[in-house]
């Protein structure tokens, strides 16, 4: 089997984890091992750089927010999780069969793609394209990174007062 | 780009489709807020690998990265502000249950 095939089945098992496992700590955990198994991918096509972002944005910092915010929120009873489990096997164990069968039915499918192909970039550093050929996208960027900070400053603020 | 490399987009565009199924039945599903954030981030994730994959098969691995770091950027300022949402709605009415959300609202 090609390893890209067994990288991507791992990817896919580490989603329906995240996705389905009932602690949601662990589906934290779940989503930082997607992130580390795309990062994999990423290297292994080409695309290190990305990967990098991957590995420390996606797998690091996004799963201590998850984390931070399951942590201040209070966990449900006994009780509670008793009551809801039932309800949850009943919700959720279509995912993997319906995940199971629409992938051996896709790859039963055999579709001869004929994309017309861009030509060749005439750039291969990701430095230059970023500053040089797409100075929008770090305006965007920076843009955005402002827009959270206050939204979140603005958040707290709303907290704060309500505590009050 | 060669054949071969064309040929791969196929397999990877399945991964893509079961990586969305999962995530828009994640979020579709669930009650919890938590949860269904989760659920957007199989979603991002899946768009990230159709990205990649699309910059490996047309040979704009470049593009295809910067393009990348942009959407991590954004997904990451996304997840922050609606997780201080979730917080927000939790103090507020101390469950992070969608059915409670509604119940506060008649």
């Amino acid at each position: 089997m090609n390893l890209n095939i067994l990288i991507l089945i791992i990817l896919i098992t580490a989603a329906l984890w995240a996705a389905m496992t009932r602690s949601l700590l662990r589906a934290a955990i779940g989503l930082a091992l997607m992130s580390i198994v795309l990062a994999i991918l990423m290297f292994r096509l080409n695309s290190g750089l990305a990967a990098v972002f991957e590995l420390s944005v996606c797998a690091g910092l996004i799963p201590v927010l998850f984390v931070s915010t399951i942590s201040l929120t209070h966990p449900l009873t006994k009780e509670e999780v008793l009551q809801h489990m039932k309800d949850r096997i009943r919700r959720f164990w279509y995912l993997p069969f319906i995940t199971v069968v629409l992938g051996i039915a896709l790859s039963l499918i055999t579709v001869k793609l004929n994309i017309k192909l861009p030509p060749p970039e005439t750039e291969k550093d990701v430095r230059a394209v970023l500053w040089n050929q797409r100075p929008l996208y770090l305006t965007g960027q920076i843009i955005i990174l402002l827009v959270g900070a206050f939204s979140v400053v603005i958040l707290f603020k709303e907290a704060g007062k309500d505590e009050r | 780009m060669s054949v071969e490399a064309l040929q791969m987009f196929w397999p990877f565009l399945l991964f893509v489709i079961m990586l969305f199924i999962i995530g828009i039945y994640c979020i579709l599903i669930t009650f919890n807020l938590i949860r269904a954030l989760l659920g957007v981030e199989i979603l991002i994730k899946a768009v990230t690998l159709l990205i990649v994959i699309a910059g490996f098969v047309s040979g704009h691995t470049a593009l295809a990265q910067t393009i990348v770091i942009t959407l991590i950027v954004v997904e990451a300022v996304s997840i922050a502000v609606a997780v201080g949402i979730v917080l927000g709605i939790h103090s507020h009415n101390n469950s992070l249950d969608v059915r409670r959300l509604l119940d506060t609202d008649k």
